[in-house]
């Protein structure tokens, strides 16, 4: 795994067959804020990308740019080995790609965002049903399974408003799951929760990484990140500060930065 | 039930009971066996004219919302003009300007005298019906253009995520999720619609008050048919108040 693409890459842009996301040079603005400098990234199947950097580092932004829910300002996405076309202002070229790449990608926010309007179940079939055309009992039966997974059976039938933060956030994982991503993306999943409910969202986070899933995760838990992690990536004020295995990023950091950074938040 | 009878409701049921019972036995009800086929007719209209008057006013409300939440300024401004005029002129002026003024338009026009539709043009209750749509449509456009903004941003963003395209996005969650946080207020605005209808009597529609009108000209009875038009109106709206909360209560979107 290396996360810079030249290195990895033998040509500039061929996308290798296990390649499952790839970022080049990304670039965001807000205005006159440059929240992204150029970061790039390559992520493997079965690769875990944890993400970390203090508040305003631009994280949470690389994730959202990653699905287009932020547009970016320049750069390239590679979803899938389908490079994502974007116009010179960074909105894609077409919406329906932009829609069927993201299908493919599942995301989990810091603040849950299950559908208050809808049951449990309801909120797992949606997009199966509604989105990618699976007959409705078949969703029901994979839901089912994917609720039992992260504990929820017995909640299937309830509204999101009578559930705790942590199983609110087990259910949006159960939600992410059933589109069967090639990419689970993590928004700092456990920020919004009580600590005590930290851990039960970060178990069900741990199996997925276990069964091999792709994941880019970004996150404040830095003893989970190096526990799940492949690879870590470190962000400061829009640029790769630092990147390299869990254990030389937390073991050995080179950059004054990472080396306060992990101190801060130790 | 012991705990609902305690002393302060029994001595309020008995009031109650008590004026129902002078009511009945001290006032004039003779009348009402000759009335009873006109007032059903009546409540009929009264009905039919409530219902059908919300749902069109209701459809037309969401792209008027719609256009004011999120609309280029080219849909929201007459979106918003239209809202403005509905809601700052009185709906009998309303009324009066279709029926008197479209109507007495639309016969000088051969074509018109001669097309289909003319049976129809021809007689009231369609600009009743198209006066109280567009007042409804009016002030529940302002509505939902609040219930569309007070959407959860998330919400939305979620369903972009999935892919999901967006006009199922509009359909399976903003729509459902505005409506939903709407309801509490279209329950009040519907009563008010009910209590709205009266109007179209001024225009020789009969409905239920204008058959209270007609048993006081008839007969120069003139409380009795009130009281009764009075407690069929409440009878209306509290059904409308029941089927608006068992809406509400059908999503819970606040935890216990």
């Amino acid at each position: 795994m290396s996360a810079d693409p030249a290195q990895d890459a033998g040509a500039a842009g061929a996308a290798s067959e296990d390649e499952a996301i790839r970022v080049e040079n990304l670039h965001k603005s807000f205005g006159q804020l440059e929240v992204l400098k150029g970061v790039s990234l390559v992520a493997h199947k079965g690769d875990v990308v944890a993400i970390i950097g203090g508040s305003g580092s631009g994280k949470s932004t690389f994730l959202r740019c990653v699905n287009f829910l932020e547009t970016p300002s320049s750069g390239r996405i590679v979803i899938g080995g389908e490079d994502i076309a974007m116009r010179p202002d960074g909105t894609p070229v077409s919406r329906k790609q932009i829609e069927k790449a993201r299908t493919r990608l599942g995301m989990v926010f810091q603040a849950f965002n299950l559908w208050t309007h809808r049951t449990l179940l309801e909120n797992v079939i949606e997009v199966p049903v509604h989105v990618l055309g699976v007959p409705k009992a078949e969703a029901i039966v994979r839901a089912e399974k994917l609720l039992a997974r992260v504990g929820l059976s017995a909640k299937a039938d309830t509204f999101p408003a009578f559930l705790s933060g942590g199983q609110q956030q087990r259910a949006a994982i159960a939600r992410a799951l059933a589109i069967e991503p090639s990419v689970m993306l993590f928004d700092e999943p456990t920020s919004a929760l009580d600590p005590e409910l930290v851990g039960e969202v970060l178990s069900v986070i741990r199996d997925l990484a276990a069964e091999g899933r792709t994941m880019l995760l970004v996150t404040h838990e830095m003893k989970f990140a190096r526990e799940v992690a492949t690879h870590v990536i470190y962000l400061h004020n829009g640029v790769i500060e630092e990147e390299g295995p869990p254990e030389t990023v937390f073991g050995a950091p080179r950059s004054d930065r990472l080396k306060q950074f992990l101190k801060s938040v130790a | 039930m012991r705990a609902f009878l305690l002393p302060h409701r029994i001595v309020m049921i008995l009031i109650a009971l008590g004026i129902v019972l002078w009511c009945a036995f001290s006032m004039r009800w003779d009348w009402i066996p000759k009335y009873t086929d006109l007032a059903l007719l009546g409540l009929w209209r009264t009905i039919w004219i409530l219902v059908v008057t919300t749902i069109l006013g209701f459809l037309l409300a969401i792209p008027l919302g719609l256009a004011q939440a999120i609309g280029p300024w080219y849909l929201a401004t007459p979106a918003r003009v239209f809202c403005t005029v509905i809601r700052g002129t009185p709906l009998l002026l309303q009324i009066w300007l279709l029926y008197y003024g479209l109507g007495s338009l639309f016969p000088q026009f051969p074509w018109i005298r001669s097309s289909e539709l003319w049976p129809y043009l021809r007689q009231a209750w369609p600009y009743a019906v198209l006066a109280l749509t567009l007042s409804y449509a009016g002030y529940e456009g302002e509505v939902m253009r609040g219930a569309f903004s007070s959407v959860a941003k998330g919400q939305v963003e979620a369903a972009k995520a999935f892919g999901m395209p967006r006009f199922t996005l509009f359909r399976r969650i903003w729509l459902p999720q505005a409506i939903q946080s709407a309801l509490p207020t279209l329950a009040g605005e519907t009563i008010l619609q009910l209590k709205a209808t009266p109007l179209v009597a001024s225009i020789t529609i009969i409905e239920i008050y204008a058959v209270a009108s007609r048993v006081r000209q008839d007969t120069f009875i003139v409380y009795e048919p009130l009281l009764l038009l009075a407690v069929i109106y409440m009878a209306i709206a509290g059904l409308i108040t029941l089927m608006f909360r068992w809406l509400e209560r059908r999503v819970p979107t606040k935890g216990v």
